[in-house]
């Protein structure tokens, strides 16, 4: 009954979306002699992204990648002598829109795979469609493991992803504190309102004492508190040499700040949650010296790959690529080797070619899948010099 | 020594509630108002604080002054637009009209300039100094002194000026005090004019030792220092020092000892223990008077 409800819903807001689209795709669609996408010149692919909304500046900073590795591989001729065409959607941030333009993707514009959401969420609300209506899903940006696993242990079979999960970073920072810094008493500092933060201090206490090293305190706080000096106080008294706080800016720029006012000159260590330029306002670069964190990448590792990447989008763009610049352009060049391999645009052996992506040269590193749709792919470790990201190692899986 | 900074953290952040406090307990003082705009004035006073120092360079004493007269202009604004005409209404009224203020205020904030969070110039160089094996911040102690010395100004102001003389009696019977020939209307707009300066000071010092300011941060802290003037006795001045120092320290000691996550349930809970066993709070005489 309630699954009946629900496919009705489904259906009336498909329908709307629908009636809109017809009116608007004559704007939202690039120009292009598309006779369908199954046949004729061209590949189209869906792009379903958040372009207003909260996190807008993730999924604006993709689609410039995307752009940019769909301009060169056209001017290259294409996949086989098709071109590519992006039609592009605005998910505002919110799973309810992105599900509704995955259907209008799928059924009406007729893509041959969608390449969106930024975030976990809007992802994860794509996946039932993109599983029941055969089409591939690859999120640029979507960290948390449950994008392509279910809660039941199955794997969403028709989603992808580019970036490496949240796990994964954790294993990476337990790693680079034992071995490249050497430290053995660690502490833990996380954010116990985010399953982001939980997850990264997991899996770094897992694979950190797995490496010989001992945590001697493992404190949280709350996203939106702005006083940690009594819970820093606490810290400071179980002498760790190393605290590893996997959060976002605006919390963890305060907890440096603070932490280096009280006097706590060892190492801190975060994740990807902590690339802002808001991060530097808060803390001050002073306080974040001494600090590493895990990201997707760095534009200033020296690799020829990144090197080219980064001239490139600044002729295009006249500005230096971040890291969801880079995630973008890559998911082009995923889905584009794909469809090359599958033979052509038939979603089923895209999903099939997608499944068995093996050693694909990425700008965000040499990228495998696993039998989770889960990347095996190197992490790239920063550390902040009088306020600049220096690019310290990158560590494989 | 941890104890002994752990106190000290305490302090400091005590201090910040015990200001907004102030504040919050002479407007109900007054007019028995609990004006939960109150934090939003705070908002607004560490935002013009914020534009004072990083946009026109202004000082700290300069910016602190400029903040604490715009939040009283702003303050007897809102009482003059939202409050007065329902001075005769019931109290639950003018209670839901100042939670509307409050949305409406956060709201026009995160309009006009967006959600994200804004860092405080660093304005005052801090120093560090060790004491008995504790570090003490200079801004610290700078925070405890504003706190203290607006608290006497403000006990100067009601017990010994005119103008306090005329709070005290429109506290007292409004009506009566009409009579007498005192004007309520400009009475009650001093006290919204004071109060609210005490939040714009809050809210300046908060951005100082905080960094993070955002439209959103007057929430918490306008809960926590109701919490503080009820605690001290709601209505009385040094009850919302009081109030205020005892629950930073309070807040602080939960931390200290490994539940952090509880430091907001902490409050609640003297709120809780409070209302029922001395409503009237601890420097409150048992009067028969419903909160």
């Amino acid at each position: 009954m309630k699954l009946k409800k629900f496919a009705s819903v489904f259906a009336a807001s498909a329908l709307v979306v629908g009636l809109l689209a017809g009116c608007g795709a004559g704007n939202e669609a690039e120009e292009g002699s598309s006779g369908g996408s199954k046949g004729g010149d061209t590949i189209k692919i869906g792009v379903n992204l958040e372009l207003t909304g909260a996190v807008a500046s993730y999924g604006t900073s993709e689609f410039s990648g995307i752009e940019l590795a769909v301009d060169e591989i056209n001017a290259a001729g294409g996949i086989d002598g098709k071109k590519i065409q992006l039609v592009k959607v605005d998910n505002k941030s919110e799973p309810a829109e992105a599900t509704s333009a995955a259907l209008k993707l799928i059924n009406q514009d007729k893509v041959v795979a969608i390449i969106g959401a930024a975030t976990s969420g809007a992802t994860v609300a794509q996946a039932e469609i993109a599983n029941s209506k055969k089409t591939p899903i690859i999120s640029p940006s979507g960290t948390s493991p449950n994008v392509t696993v279910k809660d039941n242990g199955d794997v969403n079979e028709f989603v992808f992803r580019t970036s490496f999960i949240d796990p994964f970073q954790g294993t990476v920072a337990a790693n680079f504190a034992a071995n490249d810094l050497g430290v053995k008493n660690v502490a833990i500092f996380s954010d116990n309102a985010s399953d982001y933060s939980k997850g990264l201090a997991s899996s770094f206490k897992k694979d950190f004492e797995a490496a010989g090293g001992k945590i001697v305190a493992e404190e949280s706080y709350v996203a939106k508190d702005s006083d940690f000096r009594s819970t820093l106080t606490r810290i400071k008294a179980a002498n760790p040499e190393f605290i590893f706080i996997p959060g976002y800016y605006e919390e963890v720029g305060l907890i440096v700040k603070q932490a280096r006012e009280m006097g706590i000159t060892v190492p801190l260590m975060g994740a990807d949650g902590w690339d802002s330029p808001i991060l530097l306002e808060l803390a001050g670069a002073e306080a974040l010296n001494n600090t590493f964190t895990t990201n997707h990448y760095s534009s200033e590792d020296p690799d020829g790959i990144i090197q080219d990447f980064n001239k490139k989008f600044n002729d295009k763009y006249s500005k230096s690529p971040d890291a969801f610049n880079a995630l973008g352009y890559d998911t082009v060049y995923l889905l584009a080797d794909a469809i090359k391999r599958a033979g052509g645009p038939d979603s089923v052996k895209i999903k099939d070619a997608l499944a068995e992506t093996k050693d694909l040269e990425l700008v965000t590193g040499l990228y495998s899948v696993d039998e989770n749709h889960h990347p095996i792919k190197s992490a790239t470790v920063l550390e902040y010099k009088d306020g600049e990201q220096v690019f310290k190692i990158k560590v494989n899986p | 020594m941890e104890w002994l900074q752990q106190l000290i953290n305490g302090i400091s952040l005590g201090s910040i509630y015990a200001l907004i406090a102030l504040g919050y307990t002479m407007v109900y003082g007054i007019i028995k108002l609990i004006n939960f705009a109150h934090g939003e004035i705070f908002m607004i006073g560490a935002f013009i604080g914020y534009y004072s120092i990083a946009g026109w360079g202004l000082g700290f004493i300069p910016a602190l002054l400029l903040s604490m007269a715009s939040c009283a202009i702003i303050g007897v604004l809102i009482e003059r637009i939202a409050y007065k005409r329902l001075r005769t209404a019931t109290r639950i009224a003018a209670l839901i009209t100042a939670i509307g203020v409050s949305l409406l205020i956060q709201n026009g904030v995160i309009y006009m300039r967006g959600a994200q969070p804004e860092a405080y110039p660093e304005v005052l160089r801090n120093k560090s100094f060790d004491f008995f094996g504790a570090q003490i911040s200079s801004q610290s102690i700078l925070i405890l002194s504003v706190s203290i010395t607006l608290m006497i100004i403000l006990q100067f102001v009601v017990h010994k000026t005119k103008i306090g003389k005329a709070m005290r009696a429109v506290s007292y019977d409004a009506e009566a005090a009409k009579l007498m020939g005192i004007n309520v209307d400009n009475t009650i707009s001093a006290t919204f004019a004071i109060g609210s300066a005490l939040a714009g000071a809050a809210g300046v010092i908060f951005g100082i030792y905080y960094t993070k300011i955002d439209p959103l941060m007057g929430i918490i802290p306008g809960l926590k220092a109701f919490v503080a003037a009820v605690l001290g006795g709601i209505g009385i001045i040094p009850g919302a020092m009081a109030g205020g120092l005892v629950l930073g320290v309070v807040e602080t000691f939960v931390s200290a000892l490994g539940f952090s996550l509880w430091r907001d349930a902490a409050a609640f809970v003297i709120l809780i223990l409070i209302l029922i066993f001395k409503p009237s709070g601890l420097f409150g005489k048992n009067t028969r008077e419903k909160v």
